[in-house]
């Protein structure tokens, strides 16, 4: 387990340094910095002296490695276009896209395990039958439109939601909250679904699979046989059993939450970091675009470990020698 | 007996014939690919020439005259007066251009990843196969976001809008080849211990004729099935970064470009902008999605 651990934790330190070559290469290569930061009355000697300042006249490995400092201090340089310090305007939308993202999670994770239990266990009832087959068409529509969708029956038809922005947010300090305004919770109700919902048909269909397959193996019959309660045969035997499986899964969809929030971002005006990259794009903002790419990175390599180690925790039966003799 | 007959007997037609999800999905496919193709002949009007249009004729209801002119169209028209189902044809041609040129570019970079790191494993292999799982840890439409913002970085801003879409077919192919890569190398590895590719290597070939000419025609059949499914992602993935606006400029509209437009008209009641569009977009992901399934099972059933 110790082993297996710090190799672990050794990969994704490698993997967060191959992506801090690419975001500092980005940097480095795509457009020249000096020219952006000055301006047009420019001459040979400031070119020089700002390029000796901010050290482009060192080797690539040195440049690479002062990058990395500057990284973890969470130092990313001035964005093009706003003029103002990255980490600044990272840490000021940071809080509405992990709202939103934990939010649909939260729905997806609660409506994926209570439905994929469900059509499990009535396989071949009608409302099952209905549940799978919406689940379909509701992987093949494409994130945007479903926000769309959304948009038009509940502000355009009913309007009784707002179809973009956060609401009335009220500041904690250091974080900008919707959760505790009746108008931030009620934006959140859209984009929370259109984001929730392609990542809850995929557990649900998961659960149901994995549910599937324990309900027949012997165990669950002899658990039956005893006269155990229905209640604790689906829920303690079999249920617990399917959780490998969904945790990985689960685990990883939870980063692509927060990648696929920039869809979401964008369709209702969201003031998170995921519209915040797409304007970068659209600028060609290479700071913004670096910083949020190392931000992602880190998150995904945390919640890829997490993932990982947790199978530990869950699952008494790789605890032991047996796993770190294998490899 | 015709080779024409004969093929219509084969096991993959009789198949065909008796899937009717297959015969469905295969004629809308046919439908759609030759409305983008045909386009200049089908489409009633052009609309990027100017001079067919009339500003007049701006926000006509689906099948009603217009108000001042009397002109009827289909689908309806834009705020610019432009018909809705010309604009679609014309998208949609823009849109699996850039598809199958993705997929086209993804199946010959992975193919070719995935052969070299199958058949001479060792460092390479490792190396090849670390980039690859680097890259599936983030989901394709990011690292396409991203390549596509990179690229944009290196054109020349007055070219911008004329690169996009060949900047659009790089940034999806180079999200997409992993998949291609990986299968590739798993089946080569298993082809490699076969006799036939011994007796080649025994023959005196070169390492290159022996993949081109022996390996890659054995493992044609999952790359095919992998190269439909990708396709409808492909698709999916040039409208959805199209719709975010960091894809295919208004001047060339794919499909997503024009539910991004059709999105402001939402409000102001004019549907069917945004509505054909979106439902054309369904369709043609549903349906190259559903032939792909087919292909999937036909061709390789163990294949998940």
């Amino acid at each position: 387990m110790l082993a297996f651990t710090i190799r672990r934790v050794f990969q994704s330190f490698v993997v967060l340094l191959v992506v801090g070559l690419v975001a500092f290469s980005m940097f480095r290569f795509v457009g020249d910095p000096i020219e952006n930061m000055l301006g047009q009355e420019r001459t040979g000697a400031d070119i020089e002296r700002l390029r000796t300042q901010l050290g482009l006249d060192q080797p690539f490995p040195v440049q690479y490695l002062r990058f990395l400092e500057g990284a973890v201090q969470g130092n990313f340089g001035v964005s093009y276009r706003q003029g103002r310090p990255v980490a600044e305007i990272i840490g000021e939308r940071l809080p509405a896209t992990l709202e939103l993202a934990g939010v649909s999670a939260v729905l997806a994770i609660f409506f994926g395990l209570v439905l994929g239990v469900f059509t499990a266990i009535r396989r071949d009832g009608w409302a099952a039958n209905t549940i799978m087959t919406l689940s379909l068409v509701g992987v093949s529509l494409p994130t945007f439109l479903i926000g769309i969708l959304l948009i038009y029956v509940f502000a355009v038809e009913l309007n009784v939601l707002p179809s973009f922005g956060r609401g009335e947010v009220i500041d904690l300090g250091w974080w900008r909250t919707g959760f505790l305004t009746e108008s931030g919770l009620k934006a959140l109700i859209l984009p929370s679904i259109t984001l929730g919902l392609y990542q809850m048909t995929l557990i649900m269909r998961l659960v149901r699979s994995e549910m599937l397959e324990v309900l027949r193996q012997d165990y669950i019959r002899f658990a039956r046989a005893r006269g155990l309660k229905e209640k604790s045969v689906l829920f303690r035997h079999a249920l617990k059993n399917t959780l490998v499986p969904v945790i990985t899964v689960t685990g990883l969809q939870l980063g692509a939450i927060i990648a696929f929030a920039i869809i979401t971002e964008t369709v209702f005006q969201w003031p998170g970091v995921g519209l915040l990259f797409i304007n970068a794009i659209q600028f060609v903002d290479i700071p913004v675009m670096a910083a949020y790419l190392m931000l992602i990175s880190v998150l995904f390599v945390a919640i890829n470990l997490v993932v990982d180690l947790l199978y530990f925790v869950i699952d008494p039966r790789l605890r032991g020698d047996r796993v770190t003799a294998k490899g | 007996m015709t080779a024409l007959a004969q093929a219509w007997r084969s096991d993959f037609m009789w198949s065909f014939r008796h899937s009717p999800v297959a015969v469905v999905s295969f004629f809308m496919v046919l439908v759609l690919v030759s409305g983008a193709v045909f386009a200049p002949l089908v489409a009633p009007h052009n609309p990027f020439d100017p001079a067919s249009l009339n500003l007049m004729n701006g926000f006509s209801q689906p099948m009603q005259p217009n108000a001042f002119t009397g002109d009827v169209f289909w689908l309806g028209t834009d705020d610019q007066g432009r018909d809705v189902f010309s604009t679609i044809l014309y998208g949609m041609r823009i849109s699996l251009f850039v598809g199958f040129c993705a997929v086209l570019f993804a199946m010959v970079l992975g193919v070719t990843l995935g052969l070299i790191a199958g058949y001479s494993g060792g460092m390479v292999s490792t190396v090849i196969m670390r980039i690859a799982d680097v890259q599936l840890t983030f989901p394709a439409i990011l690292v396409a976001m991203l390549i596509f913002g990179i690229a944009k970085g290196f054109t020349p801003v007055h070219l911008r809008d004329q690169m996009a879409i060949w900047v659009l077919i790089l940034a999806i192919g180079l999200s997409d080849w992993v998949q291609f890569a990986r299968v590739v190398r798993g089946a080569t590895m298993v082809e490699k211990r076969k006799e036939y590719v011994q007796a080649a290597h025994l023959n005196g070939r070169k390492a290159v004729g022996i993949m081109i000419r022996h390996i890659l025609p054995n493992v044609v059949g999952p790359v095919l099935v992998i190269a439909t499914i990708s396709l409808a992602l492909a698709i999916i993935a040039e409208a959805t970064l199209s719709f975010l606006g960091v894809g295919a400029p208004p001047t060339q509209p794919s499909l997503g470009t024009l539910i991004r437009i059709g999105q402001g008209f939402l409000f102001s009641g004019e549907w069917w902008i945004l509505f054909f569009p979106a439902v054309t977009l369904l369709a043609l992901a549903l349906s190259v999605n559903l032939l792909g399934d087919w292909l999937r099972d036909v061709l390789n059933p163990r294949l998940r």
